[in-house]
């Protein structure tokens, strides 16, 4: 159970948060066209004439942008509705070509499945999917380029959405960012979604209410396009606490749909009500029902990689790693890939630590990506090897990493280049050893008085004479042998 | 003989034997469009140059030995039929200056087996009417006229009314049209000729401008059922630009013509039989029934009983898909675009769909906006939905009874250019014996069987299992042998 709580003048508020994603489904073409579908292409380059909504066109069903909508009910514990039917959403707007949307209204392809979220204290929470649905895109107004007109670009005009409702099961804005945050991190696993929400490919509308606590549900309004994480989180905080003042003011709230003002940070009226679109949903006749083969959903279902919570539970079951660990690790799939390719056959641990320690750093420092790392996994891992080995002591193989963060090469060749190797010729050690105290005849005196601290600096002086590379642990044994 | 006398049929013959050249056929054809067309309005783009280029192509495949099912016959194409580089307008102003860059898939098809296009035919806009008066560019003059009345003009039905007008007055051997309540039918009893819709289905709708998708289906209008059957041969078969293309194999229709009737059992619907319809039209049916019996079928009583709640019905599902489909003329791609003036979007969409639309259009955009309205459209499009499935149960139920269903084609011969246009609803009772077939997906044939006491031809509707057009054409052809129809239109080439 949530505690979040809004605290208004007359006493505190509970939120009622649910959500509606529309994902941008990962395909070649869209969802009824042949059409390619690649972002950031020069406007209306990637039009067929079904996407223009030309006289005489007719939609076909992809049948890849199909499975994306399983594999996604499918990671979501959803049920897959074998069959489901498409509807027409009419109304009138410029980059809208044909006049209507084609959605799933009443038989969606997905219906009831859940999530768990992980919250920032550690809690895990169920949040109940109502459905997923397929859908098409509309193409985007641009009304910056001119004066008085405005300029339609249809490249997006047709390509496939998911949209997926939650249950109003949040109860506070950490929720709702990591609902969104973990829809986000299964669609990417799956590869039905690439999440980029600077892109548009992942997009909320977030329907809020506020109540007493142990109350029952009060009038929702829906904040559209949301259109990132931390935009969602304050969206709802913000219209939240609009709600609470009309509340506590004597007014009523009133269901409408509002905008979220980033630059402000207030939710603003958008429509109201009596201005909702009547979308007169019928059954689109263009298209038959759309039937599903029980075999080709198992199928699909078999096909699935493994998910986030799996992989999670697995890094803690099999590595011992910390919860917290294991969910660093997993949060995106390319981190995971990279970390088991470290960690085979190696210290998990160990793997684990310079992952998420200099390997990350390293990443932030050369701005690059864990799917454009400037250390491959398997460089890391023969670094980790040479210090298991004893070539690299762990100071040396810090050196090591930085230098195979400048130069992308593996760690064998930059021992070789640098002679970094590690001395464990117990003969060198002993000559540098006996250097040391011959040069420090009076510091050795005191050690043997009893200032045993001085072993340190004793340790320092035969390292430095070797340029760092000397074993640790045998300087250390040959300099107590010799100190007796 | 005239050239423009000849059957599809006996044109494919002629031109086999060498005895006309696809350019002579064409020229003719072209000829008479010239002399006839002003007067009958059947043409709204008369494509003389392609269609002696296609001709002579034509010829010129003949002579290398690649001769296609439809080499070198001059045909009419709806004008809802898009066709590449060639003006496509629906019979609508808001399609004025319309060219599609691509061809519709029932025109390629027939492009694929050897046809030449004369031109693209008139028709009321967007295939609603009964009558190709609603048309932009003008009606259609049925070429048929009243022995007692000949200055009467008359209309050729609808809404492929320039299609059967073109054929029965001889410019076109043959005509592509549409059917989604009875607008192939209807026309062809009007104007004296065959036309058929197939099964819903059989031919792809990619490319035909929409009315309404459920109920829409192309099929051809031609002189005799045989050359029907040559025509939707070519026209048929699968699509896979069209999800409701049915992927079936499509039989040797004009094989079926000459299988006699012999054995089968005829259904006669009693709900067909309308108070206050022409006695005539009763005796007709009458006699092609009896002529099926003479000829060895049997004739069986049936009940359609959902039959009255069709038309109904129908004008509520065809309007309610016609206000979606129609969606799309908005003035922002192609098409008419009246900006002038206008202050905003929403004026822009006014202004141009205002200008655009004529007034069978818009009531029917407004009907069916209505029917599918928060708070009607469980009164009005679920509840129409329903009764369409007992309508299809209705059959479904006859067809364990009986193998084809025969029924007047229309209500009335054709009607003068001046009457039914003033109240929309006895304009709609037209499709009174059609709209069944197009509710439940069934293929019907009108085959014209007699003259009524004007000297106007009369037709017998045939009604078949869905994708059984073979049996339709067979008690078709029946009729068709049985009524020796050479009744002539006034207005035609030749004469």
């Amino acid at each position: 159970m949530s505690t979040y709580r809004i605290e208004g003048r007359t006493g505190p508020w509970e939120l009622v948060i649910g959500l509606e994603v529309h994902a941008q489904v990962i395909s070649n073409a869209k969802l009824f066209s042949g059409a390619a579908t690649a972002f950031g292409a020069e406007p209306n380059t990637q039009v067929s004439f079904i996407d223009a909504g030309f006289p005489g066109m007719l939609p076909v069903i992809n049948r890849e942008c199909v499975a994306q909508a399983v594999r996604t009910g499918l990671g979501l514990n959803a049920q897959v509705n074998l069959w489901s039917r498409f509807d027409r959403k009419n109304y009138f707007y410029a980059d809208l070509p044909q006049g209507y949307q084609i959605s799933q209204y009443a038989h969606p392809i997905v219906g009831k499945g859940a999530v768990e979220i992980e919250l920032p204290d550690g809690a895990t929470k169920t949040i109940g999917i109502t459905r997923l649905h397929l859908e098409q895109d509309a193409g985007k107004s641009l009304h910056d380029q001119h004066p008085t007109k405005s300029f339609i670009d249809l490249n997006r005009s047709g390509v496939a959405l998911m949209e997926i409702v939650s249950e109003p099961d949040m109860r506070s804005p950490e929720e709702a960012g990591a609902y969104l945050t973990k829809l986000r991190q299964i669609m990417r696993y799956l590869g039905t979604c690439d999440g980029n929400m600077d892109e548009g490919s992942l997009r909320a509308d977030v329907n809020v209410s506020v109540r007493r606590p142990g109350e029952g549900y009060r009038t929702r309004c829906e904040v559209k396009n949301v259109n990132s994480i931390r935009f969602v989180m304050q969206a709802v905080e913000a219209e939240a606490r609009r709600q609470i003042e009309v509340w506590e003011e004597g007014g009523t709230v009133e269901q409408e749909t509002r905008l979220f003002d980033t630059g402000r940070g207030v939710t603003r009226s958008m429509r109201s009500k009596e201005e909702a679109h009547d979308y007169r949903y019928f059954p689109e006749p263009d298209l038959p029902p759309l039937v599903l083969d029980a075999a080709w959903v198992e199928a699909l279902r078999a096909a699935l990689p493994e998910l986030p919570d799996a992989r999670r539970a697995r890094y803690v079951r099999d590595y011992g790693l910390s919860p917290y660990d294991a969910q660093v690790l997993t949060a995106e799939k390319a981190t995971a890939a990279y970390y088991e390719t470290v960690a085979k056959g190696r210290d998990p641990k160990l793997a684990a630590n310079w992952v998420m320690g200099d390997l990350f750093a390293a990443l932030n420092r050369t701005r690059r990506t864990i799917e454009d790392p400037p250390v491959k996994a398997e460089h890391l891992g023969a670094l980790l090897d040479l210090m298991k080995d004893g070539t690299l002591s762990g100071k040396l193989a810090k050196e090591v990493f930085e230098a195979m963060v400048d130069t992308g090469k593996s760690p064998g060749a930059i021992v070789e280049e640098r002679g970094l190797r590690q001395v464990t010729d117990s003969g060198a050690i002993e000559r540098a050893v006996d250097t040391v105290l011959a040069a420090n005849a009076d510091k050795v005196a005191e050690y043997k008085a009893g200032k045993d601290k001085l072993f340190g600096f004793f340790v320092g002086q035969v390292m430095k004479a070797m340029q760092g590379k000397g074993n640790p642990a045998l300087v250390n044994q040959v300099l107590k042998t010799k100190l007796g | 003989m005239h050239p423009t006398d000849f059957s599809l049929r006996g044109a494919l013959d002629a031109l086999a034997e060498g005895i006309i050249s696809s350019e002579e056929l064409t020229r003719a054809h072209l000829d008479a469009i010239g002399r006839l067309n002003p007067r009958i309005n059947a043409y709204v783009t008369v494509m003389a140059e392609q269609a002696l280029a296609a001709a002579r192509a034509s010829d010129e495949r003949r002579r290398q030995g690649i001769v296609g099912p439809l080499e070198g016959l001059p045909l009419a194409i709806k004008d809802l039929f898009c066709t590449d580089g060639v003006p496509t307008t629906a019979g609508s102003r808001i399609l004025g200056n319309f060219v599609p860059p691509y061809e519709s898939t029932v025109t390629a098809n027939l492009l694929r087996d050897g046809a030449v296009f004369l031109g693209k035919v008139n028709m009321d806009e967007f295939a609603m009417g009964s009558s190709n008066t609603t048309s932009a560019f003008g009606p259609v003059e049925n070429p048929w006229s009243r022995a007692n009345d000949p200055d009467a003009r008359l209309v050729p039905g609808g809404s492929s009314g320039g299609s059967a007008a073109a054929v029965a007055a001889r410019l076109a051997l043959g005509a592509t049209a549409t059917d989604t309540g009875g607008s192939i039918r209807q026309p062809a009893a009007f104007c004296g000729i065959a036309g058929i819709k197939p099964t819903y289905g059989r031919c792809s709708r990619f490319g035909i401008v929409a009315f309404a998708s459920s109920l829409d289906q192309a099929g051809p209008v031609a002189r005799t059922v045989e050359d029907c059957a040559i025509l939707l041969r070519s026209m048929a078969g699968f699509d896979p630009k069209d999800a409701t293309s049915a992927d079936l194999p499509v039989p040797d229709f004009a094989a079926a013509c000459t299988r006699g009737v012999k054995g089968l059992r005829i259904g006669v619907p009693k709900e067909y039989r309308l108070d206050g319809m022409p006695a005539e039209i009763e005796a007709l049916w009458q006699q092609g029934l009896e002529w099926l019996r003479a000829e060895g079928a049997e004739t069986v009583e049936i009940s359609l009983p959902h039959t009255k709640y069709a038309l109904p019905t129908y004008y509520i599902v065809a309007p309610a898909e016609a206000s979606s489909n129609l969606a799309r003329y908005d003035g922002v791609r192609f098409g008419l675009r009246v900006a002038e003036g206008a202050s905003d979007l929403r004026d822009l969409y006014e202004r141009t769909r205002a200008a655009g639309f004529g007034a069978e259009v818009k009531r029917r955009i407004m009907i069916g906006t209505y029917v599918l309205s928060a708070g009607y459209y469980d009164a009005y499009y679920l509840k129409a939905q329903k009764v369409r499935t007992l309508i299809r149960r209705d059959f479904d139920e006859a067809w364990r009874k009986v193998d084809a269903i025969v029924t007047p084609a229309t209500p009335s011969a054709a009607f003068g250019m001046d009457e039914k246009q003033d109240d929309p609803v006895t304009m709609y009772l037209n499709d009174v014996f059609t709209v069944t077939a197009n509710l439940a997906g069934l293929p019907g044939l009108a085959v014209p069987a007699g003259l009524d006491r004007q000297g106007l031809p009369l037709g017998l509707q045939v009604i078949g299992r869905a994708f059984d057009e073979e049996t339709v054409f067979a008690v078709g052809a029946a009729i068709e042998r049985a009524a020796d129809f050479r009744a002539v239109p006034g207005l035609r080439a030749g004469a």
